[in-house]
């Protein structure tokens, strides 16, 4: 099976082609310049140069989300452009996940963040654990806690709590790295620059398994998944809320 | 021998996404229109009393593909049969705008399609060339909408010298606020010119404002200032607001300026053709005076139908097949540009 991953979640953008187990190129830039820019032109460079016939591709495994909202949308467009045009289905890999798959082999626990904004923090907790029970085993990245948006404050909590050692990567290290010194009690450590980023080729093999299991859309039904409503949304639903709130004041005043 | 002397038709592929609504549309040869395809998200933008940028970029990418495969579908045409992709990239929101960018790239990447970036006011001019078959340029255009007003001479295709702009609120901006004061709701240009046809057009004197140094320049905030000093004013006294009145003397000050400006410009450029676009062109109260000057003094007036007049991308498709002969094409790398100039070229 012939797959084409992108991720434009955070600051990286990347894009590889991966074939029966073997990662045929992948391309990976963590600059200032606009995923616009950069993820199609990139896939281009990387087309050229590995010869890719991209009718042969057999599916478009895409970074999902959560991340930053534009950049989820230029990778969402370009996957659903080219599974439109390419008439291939398209597999939607949880971001966070993808970024956990850095670290395949470990025993730690493994804690992805990726800056989120409003002192929040995208993250989730996996670990690697032995599916088969031979000589030979496989690994398999097993989520303890699922993708979502939280606070540093209380990731922390949840990591004290747990009381594991515990590996850290994404972009969100070196905004909160000083951060969770302070906050934390269990021991861990950051993954060096080789693996502690976005890298598409993991999206490609998540990709692959989520495929293998029946996840996959068609390019018209793939949307990212944001994690959060946009912020209009959010204050017009508190502002609803507090209505019915001092609605429901009023009734018990009333009785 | 024939067959290779006769002229191929071209068939462009036009995407549009830079605020509110998801478009796509086929064009043959720049003229006829096989497929318009609209996917309006306004009801959702009600809710909050304007376009939402976040909300209207979430809704695009959720729409994006089927807009694309329907306008493909009604001109009876595959992706590989169309010879170019067009879309807009700017002006406009760039979260809105990116998403059509980025899906045009990559279908043009992955169908080997020359890629066309289209300036959205320059789609909106063209839209007069789809109904308007003996429209050529040179002549004047008026674009007004929520976000532009611009009096722009269009010396040939692809050609633009911007002549007036507003110095404060766009025409469709005033309309919006004014609309929102005497409590119509959103979006203000259809509701006040429904309403405006009740109305007496000289009951309340608005002031039609003059720019100093430039004579086809636009300012309508100092009208829509007027307009609310005028509510205030009777509610002070206690005085109820004839809203009908109100709505029409308030649109008769802006489309005095507007035809003022338009008809002068026309004039002083030597041409006998002026055309209106832009959302606020399918006034009805502005046609009818722009067809009444211009009819006057022997001037062919133009302007698109309302389905040409919102946001859509067949306007697109229009500029973009120009652009095309010209030879324009854009690499995979092209960005949007959310405050791209009339005429400018990145």
């Amino acid at each position: 099976m012939k797959i084409a991953a992108l991720d434009s979640s955070g600051l990286v953008a990347t894009v590889a082609v991966t074939e029966n187990g073997v990662l045929t190129g992948e391309y990976t830039t963590n600059y200032k310049k606009t995923h616009s820019q950069t993820l199609l032109p990139m896939l281009d460079e990387l087309k050229r140069m590995i010869d890719l016939e991209l009718e042969s591709i057999d599916a478009i495994a895409i970074a999902k989300g959560p991340g930053s909202f534009t950049g989820l949308r230029i990778g969402a467009a370009t996957a659903k452009g080219l599974a439109q045009a390419l008439e291939k289905p398209i597999i939607p890999v949880p971001t966070v996940d993808a970024l956990a798959y850095n670290l395949y082999g470990t025993d730690k626990l493994i804690c992805p963040i990726m800056d989120a904004r409003r002192s929040q923090v995208y993250t989730g907790l996996y670990h690697f654990v032995k599916k088969d029970a031979g000589q030979e085993f496989t690994l398999e990245l097993h989520t303890e806690m699922a993708q979502c948006a939280i606070s540093v404050q209380e990731l922390a909590e949840i990591l004290n709590v747990r009381g594991e050692e515990v590996i850290f990567l994404g972009d969100g290290v070196p905004v909160y790295a000083s951060a969770l010194r302070e906050l934390l009690k269990v021991p861990f450590t950051f993954a060096p620059a080789s693996c502690n980023r976005q890298r598409a080729a993991c999206v490609a093999v998540l990709g692959e398994k989520l495929f293998e299991k029946g996840i996959f859309q068609t390019a018209a039904e793939h949307a990212p998944d944001y994690l959060r409503l946009s912020q209009a949304e959010r204050e017009r639903m508190e502002a609803d809320e507090a209505k019915k709130k001092q609605l429901n004041q009023m009734e018990t005043a009333k009785n | 021998m024939m067959e290779s002397t006769q002229k191929k038709d071209i068939y462009i592929l036009a995407i549009e996404s830079s605020c509110d609504e998801t478009a796509a549309s086929v064009v043959k040869n720049g003229r006829e229109v096989l497929s318009n395809i609209i996917s309006s998200q306004i009801d959702l933008h009600t809710l909050y009393g304007g376009v939402v940028p976040e909300i209207a970029s979430r809704k695009h990418i959720e729409k994006i593909n089927q807009v694309i495969e329907q306008a493909l579908e009604q001109a009876g045409m595959t992706l590989k049969e169309v010879d170019a992709i067009a879309v807009t990239y700017g002006p406009g929101l760039v979260g809105a705008l990116l998403v059509g960018v980025s899906a045009a790239k990559a279908l043009a990447f992955a169908a080997q399609k020359p890629l066309i970036g289209v300036h959205h006011i320059e789609g909106h001019i063209s839209a007069n060339f789809i109904e308007n078959k003996e429209l050529e340029p040179p002549f004047v255009c008026l674009v007004v909408s929520g976000g532009h007003s611009h009096l722009v001479v269009v010396k040939d295709y692809g050609e633009y010298e911007i002549i007036g702009r507003t110095r404060d609120d766009a025409a469709g901006e005033a309309f919006d606020k004014v609309a929102r004061a005497i409590g119509l709701g959103y979006p203000g240009g259809p509701k006040i010119d429904k309403l405006s046809k009740e109305g007496n057009p000289d009951a309340i004197h608005f002031p039609r404002a003059k720019v100093e140094d430039n004579a086809y320049d636009f300012s309508f905030s100092g009208l829509k200032s007027a307009v609310l000093n005028y509510l205030n004013s009777c509610q002070m006294k206690g005085e109820t607001v004839n809203r009908a009145d109100v709505a029409a003397s308030f649109q008769k000050a802006v489309i005095d300026v507007l035809v003022e400006h338009g008809i002068h410009a026309v004039q002083q450029y030597g041409l006998n053709k002026f055309a209106i676009a832009g959302g606020v062109a399918s006034n009805s109260s502005l046609r009818a005076a722009f067809e009444k000057e211009c009819t006057k003094r022997n001037i062919a007036f133009y302007h698109p139908s309302p389905i040409f007049c919102t946001d859509n991308a067949a306007m697109i498709g229009v500029a973009g097949y120009y652009e095309y002969l010209k030879g324009v094409r854009h690499g995979y790398d092209l960005n949007a540009v959310p405050n791209l100039r009339l005429g400018e070229r990145i």
